[in-house]
């Protein structure tokens, strides 16, 4: 694993992503996103939100947040608990629409789309939630091979051969059989991983990937998000609270508060932000 | 105040009373235009037929048994006192098939699977497994609720055929002990009078019940917001809710069968 980490590519060298200036002064980049109403983002942004409003009844959660990520790149999205990034994230599939503003991926208005093109771009994303939420009337293998089953055509022992090279990638390969009810919390966490991945997606949400993992295995799930990115070219966006994490696995990182994004850059720009709820955050 | 929340208006007990029955009833809709709309699930409705069936079978069969034993030891004392004993079996059959029967079945399943149904949907949404459904492109409406209901809409008829027979098996045991009455007699009265026509109606109107636990509880369930205490409200809600609608649905369906036949213009 550590050997992975050295040349993995894990640690991409900060400063050389497109539009970010922190010549060790700590500057952020401003978060370049297009106005609402100005067409579709340039190619190499795959995903592109403007401005999101976004209600509950009395509760704003959604404050017009913002935020762009190119193709092949991970973002990270960090900020306090119930600022608003589950719902955030549930805006890039469609799970939630918002109230004002456009989410674009691969070029298209998301919020838009209905029927077979809708279903067609969320086969092309992975998402893992925040619970895991594995379907917990199926085996762990059942889980897995529910979505190859219906929708890839591949045979029986390639899917079980597929199965098993995804559930080794989270070093549980000997939890097939188990049902969700007798994983940990962690273990759940990782066959999400593994599942929002088997369908090999151009794109991966993670809702806090490493959350109540032991730190031997955050480096492994950091690591595998960071060679998904490497090796297959996934783009990504991650939130999570956990900085090892976020070290391992950000091109970009973007705080939110209240609804709204309020600083963008590297992760090392965003630790030395002299904005107050940052400081509070970082904890410098 | 607490009187004042009753009075029409924003937030009042009859304002949200009337927002839930809207979007229940924009639910069956949504059910009726998806239900012809591919992927038919036809493995896991059968799955759910099994599960339903499995789940009740000895629910359904000793609620038969006891109110066929408990129907025939109370009218025999009062078919006694008329002298029309011999009476009880046609009595009990009648009764049985066409209304206690189909009605108590329905009433218990409505406890049984209403509650397992508001649960384990609710406790998808709230766990985010309905969530995952919908972003694997795997359709949560058809896999969980379309087959629930499909499932029930069959089932219930079945479990109800089941329970009546059981229940007038119950009520020639007791005629057994009571006056060692032979079973062709026993069978013979009990179904003299009985229609066809008759039995077909009421058993079927057992589907319509069907389908009202299924929806409502799949409704109450599939809109759970928050946790576990959630869950929990929904299933319990999911049995009041469709033990109610049963109560009233048989009441128009009654109705409407009593109905005369519209007078035939030939006749005159
Ligand atoms: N479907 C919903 N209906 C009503 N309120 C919601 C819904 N989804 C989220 N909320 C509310 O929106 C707010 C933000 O929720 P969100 O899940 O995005 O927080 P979060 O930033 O992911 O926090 P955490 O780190 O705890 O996961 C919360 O107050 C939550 O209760
Ligand atoms: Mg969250």
């Amino acid at each position: 694993m550590a050997e992975r980490a050295a040349t993995g590519g894990a640690q991409r060298p900060r400063g050389e992503q497109p539009g970010e200036d922190h010549a060790g002064n700590g500057e952020l980049a401003p978060n370049r996103v297009a106005e609402v109403g100005s067409g579709p983002p340039p190619e190499d942004t795959i995903i592109e939100l403007r401005d999101l409003h976004k209600s509950f009844g009395d509760l704003n959660v959604l404050n017009g947040a913002s935020l762009a990520v190119e193709k092949g790149t991970s973002a990270v999205v960090m900020g306090g608990s119930g600022a608003g990034k589950s719902v955030l994230l549930k805006h890039i599939v469609k799970l939630l629409t918002p109230d004002h503003g456009e989410p674009w991926v691969k070029g298209k208005r998301v919020d838009e789309m209905t029927g077979d093109e809708l279903d067609d771009l969320r086969l092309s994303i992975g998402y893992l939630f925040q619970g895991g939420a594995l379907f917990d009337s199926m085996s762990v293998e059942e889980n897995m091979n529910f979505f190859l089953n219906r929708h890839t055509d591949l045979s029986e022992g390639e899917r079980t051969d597929r199965i098993e090279e995804t559930l080794s990638w989270v070093n549980l390969a000997d939890t097939a059989p188990k049902f969700p009810a007798e994983l940990s919390g962690g273990q759940q966490k990782r066959i999400g991983l593994a599942r929002a991945i088997i369908l090999q997606p151009e794109i991966l949400l993670y809702d806090e990937p490493t959350t109540g993992l032991d730190p031997v295995s955050v480096r492994t799930v950091s690591e595998l998000i960071v060679r998904l990115r490497d090796e297959r070219g996934i783009s990504s966006v991650a939130i999570t609270h956990d900085l090892l994490c976020a070290d391992i696995i950000a091109d970009r990182a973007h705080f939110i508060y209240e609804g709204e994004i309020i600083e963008s850059g590297s992760l090392e720009a965003l630790e030395r932000s002299n904005h107050p709820v940052l400081r509070n955050f970082f904890g410098s | 105040m607490r009187f004042t929340n009753l009075l029409p208006g924003r937030g009042s007990a009859l304002a949200n009373g009337l927002e839930r029955t809207g979007e229940l009833a924009s639910f069956v809709g949504e059910f009726f235009a998806r239900f012809w709309k591919p992927p038919y699930e036809w493995k896991e409705t059968l799955e759910q037929m099994d599960e339903v069936g499995a789940r009740s079978f000895l629910l359904v069969s000793v609620t038969g048994l006891a109110i066929g034993i408990v129907m025939a030891m109370q009218s025999r004392g009062t078919l006694a006192a008329y002298g029309a004993e011999y009476a009880l079996p046609n009595m009990l059959a009648l009764s049985i098939i066409k209304e206690i029967g189909p009605v108590f079945t329905s009433l218990v399943l409505a406890g049984r699977l209403g509650a397992g149904i508001g649960a384990e949907i609710g406790s998808m949404r709230v766990t985010e497994q309905i969530d995952a459904l919908e972003v694997a492109a795997l359709k949560p409406f058809h896999y969980l609720v379309v087959t629930r209901v499909v499932a029930c809409v069959f089932i219930f008829p079945v479990l109800t055929i089941w329970a009546d027979t059981i229940a007038m098996i119950g009520g020639y045991f007791e005629s057994l002990i009571a006056s060692g009455m032979d079973y062709r007699v026993f069978f013979t009265t009990a179904f003299s009078t009985i229609r066809f026509a008759d039995l077909f109606v009421d058993t079927m109107k057992t589907s319509i019940f069907g389908f009202i636990v299924a929806i409502v509880s799949s409704y109450l369930g599939y809109n759970v917001r928050g946790g576990t205490r959630e869950v929990g409200q929904a299933a319990m809600r999911a049995v009041v809710v469709s033990s109610l609608l049963i109560l009233l649905a048989d009441v128009i369906v009654v109705r409407i069968s009593l109905m005369p036949p519209p007078p035939s213009t030939t006749d005159h």
